[in-house]
């Protein structure tokens, strides 16, 4: 399961890495060429994000990627194809990033399943709340999926304590308000927002949500134990291209 | 009036919070949970407060125009040859449509929470309008989300929302439809939440919108109910109203529900006809499939992976994926009916209803109308039907004009385009 697999990793590295690609954005050609970086890097976890009409959680670029690949006509078994293509050829954990409408539509035991088949180690869903997922979830456990749940800084010491408690594998801890892809600032609040999600639980914590630097990286160690770097990396890739993709990922992981 | 189906809606059990048979709920990011949960607190509160509801009753009345009036409609009547024909004239309220109740309301709300700024999302504009009215005359800052194709296509009601003094976003994203606008203000919202307070527009999103929309809407149905035997000493046989997201038909369905001889029927947007793929027709049709997206379950109009499809109606208010989840769960339980009325029906009932009555109404709610006038073919004379007539036509001249080839309109807007350049 993934919490073992994170404090492993964790006896080597100071902080972990996951990055994050939507599965058809721009193509799955490129898709497997960031993934094969990705291996290169030595980056430790990586979400397929299953594109959906309606990303309420995501920022524009995002939005752009979803849209894109929703016109590029991807579909679940294109996903779940390049999604076993790729836990078959590289070692990092996989996980399914998506919204629940995707879920519900397959179906929660069906999903469970499809992602077991498909090598998946656990599920992010961005707009389930911790009330809405406990019949999920009891599949998840019988196929051995870990629920990443998210937590932010804008709940309170209960709500945490609460969403912890039904926590597995590690918890997604979102550095601040908004969607993705918007510029954080990595200042003392940070901390003490990471103190207070340690006391919610003994799960590892990974923090993301406008990471974009080699630097930020660096100082969340000691503080978080996996960075999650996600339009950053995108954006890398569509300005730079590919060599410069991997450049960054190797910095990101120095 | 008895009142036991619509106080029933506002009880939930532990743990089925926000929830309406299998339908509704609070599908949310977990970065508004805190704000979801301080409205449902604020809203709990005033709900309660009956101060708060009189001061709402002051404000509509001497601000908006309630009560509407209920209008007999003789000459279509005579038209039809069959049942009696009355209009619940929403269109009579303050920038003409039944949009004011909701979002006077929230504006009262909003002013009990303390937050200085509101946004909004708009399909045809009437709820962006309605919206920037309330922020200018509330004092507060005021966003409006808009799909870019609704900008093209509704510009007057933009130019009326930059003049009330708010921001109007065009959203590039998706469709570029009411959805997408939903989506952005979803957005904004999870950035902004700690001064901003989101005034959904329809029963629609995240508990508790569907129900908080509800009963600041109920307010029509509450004065029909009891115009309705001011005026003939009885209720009438049915209640027509179209159906969008569903706030109008909500709103005037809520003081009839426990009337079990007063039919309910929600008209949707027929577009080209259901078998075109272009229409907004989730119920009717029985195209929509019950999915979970913009917050909550309802009916989507979607495809088999659940990816929304896009919708087409002549009227932007009505073209939209979902319907509220109170509306879905009564179409369950069998005391709504839905119907729908395709773009040609709608226009040519539009032309009868101006030259019979009089009356301009709103291509949205002239779907409400194209049902009524076939029912009341097929009721006797001893019938009654109440069509809410959700909102007036004006702001519809440039896509009416345009379906009715007006050749004058036409050559008017040439002249006004060659004084510009």
């Amino acid at each position: 399961m993934l919490e073992s697999y994170v404090r492993t990793r964790l006896k080597e590295k100071d902080i972990l890495l996951m990055t994050h690609t939507v599965v058809g954005y721009p193509s799955l050609d490129e898709n497997w060429a960031m993934l094969e970086c990705m291996a290169e890097a030595g980056i430790d976890l990586v979400e397929l994000q299953l594109p959906f009409s309606e990303p309420i959680a995501d920022g524009p670029a995002f939005i752009e990627a979803n849209q894109s690949a929703l016109e590029h006509n991807i579909r679940w078994d294109d996903y779940f194809e390049f999604f076993l293509k790729a836990s078959s050829a590289f070692d990092f954990p996989l996980l399914f990033m998506g919204y629940y409408n995707s879920v519900f539509t397959m179906g929660e035991d069906n999903f469970c399943k499809r992602l077991k088949t498909a090598g998946g180690s656990g599920y992010i869903i961005a707009d389930l709340p911790m009330e809405a997922s406990y019949e999920l979830d009891k599949m998840g456990k019988l196929n051995n999926l870990d629920h990443i749940q998210i937590i932010t800084p804008v709940n309170s010491d209960e709500r945490m304590q609460l969403i912890a408690n039904h926590a597995s594998g590690f918890l997604y801890c979102v550095a601040r308000k908004g969607v993705t892809g918007k510029q954080t600032s990595f200042d003392d609040t940070i901390s003490e927002y990471i103190q207070r999600c340690r006391k919610a639980t003994d799960l590892p914590l990974a923090l993301g949500f406008g990471i974009k630097t080699a630097e930020q990286v660096a100082s969340l160690k000691g503080l978080a134990d996996i960075a999650i770097i996600g339009t950053a990396c995108l954006e890398v890739w569509e300005r730079q291209g590919r060599e410069e993709y991997k450049k960054f990922l190797i910095d990101l992981a120095a | 009036m008895k009142n036991h189906i619509f106080n029933q809606l506002f009880e939930f059990e532990t743990g089925r919070e926000g929830f309406f048979g299998e339908f509704g709920g609070a599908y949310i990011p977990e970065i508004l949970h805190e704000t979801i949960a301080e409205l449902c607190e604020a809203f709990e509160m005033v709900r309660k407060d009956n101060s708060f509801w009189e001061e709402y009753i002051d404000l509509m009345s001497s601000y908006s125009c309630r009560p509407t009036p209920i209008t007999f409609c003789e000459n279509l009547t005579e038209y039809c040859g069959g049942a009696n024909i009355f209009l619940k004239r929403e269109d009579l309220n303050h920038t003409g449509a039944h949009k004011a109740n909701n979002v006077m309301g929230q504006g009262l709300l909003v002013k009990r929470m303390g937050k200085k700024r509101v946004i909004a999302e708009t399909g045809a504009g009437q709820h962006g309008v309605a919206t920037a009215t309330m922020a200018a005359r509330l004092g507060l800052d005021c966003t409006i989300y808009m799909g870019a194709e609704d900008v093209a296509r509704q510009r007057p009601n933009v130019f009326w929302m930059e003049q009330l003094g708010a921001s109007v976003v065009a959203v590039e994203d998706g469709t570029a439809t009411l959805k997408d606008a939903i989506n952005a203000a979803m957005r904004d919202w999870a950035d902004s939440m700690e001064n901003t307070h989101y005034a959904l527009g329809t029963v629609c999103g995240p508990h508790p919108f569907p129900l908080m929309v509800t009963w600041f809407q109920s307010i029509i149905g509450t004065e029909a109910h009891q115009q309705m035997q001011d005026k003939i000493g009885q209720l009438p046989d049915q209640v027509i109203a179209c159906v969008g997201g569903g706030s109008n038909a909500s709103g005037i369905f809520s003081g009839f529900l426990d009337e079990q001889n007063v039919e309910l029927i929600g008209v949707e947007a027929g577009g080209e006809g259901t078998n075109s793929g272009l229409h907004a027709t989730r119920i009717a049709s029985g195209q929509g499939h019950i999915g979970v997206a913009q917050g909550y379950k309802t009916y989507f109009l979607q495809d088999n992976e659940g990816q929304m499809k896009d919708t087409h109606s002549v009227s932007a208010g009505l073209d939209y994926i979902g319907v509220g989840p109170i509306l879905a769960y009564l179409h369950s339980e069998g005391r709504v009916r839905f119907e729908s009325a395709t773009d040609k029906e709608v226009i040519e009932a539009f032309k009868i209803m101006v030259k019979n009555e009089g009356v301009i109404p709103a291509l949205e709610s002239t779907h409400a109308i194209v049902h009524a006038l076939k029912e009341a073919k097929l009721m006797g004379k001893d019938k009654n039907i109440l069509v809410n007539l959700s909102g007036r036509g004006d702001k519809d001249i440039f896509t009416i004009a345009d379906a009715l080839k007006d050749k004058k309109w036409n050559a008017f807007l040439k002249s006004k385009v060659e004084g510009f350049s």
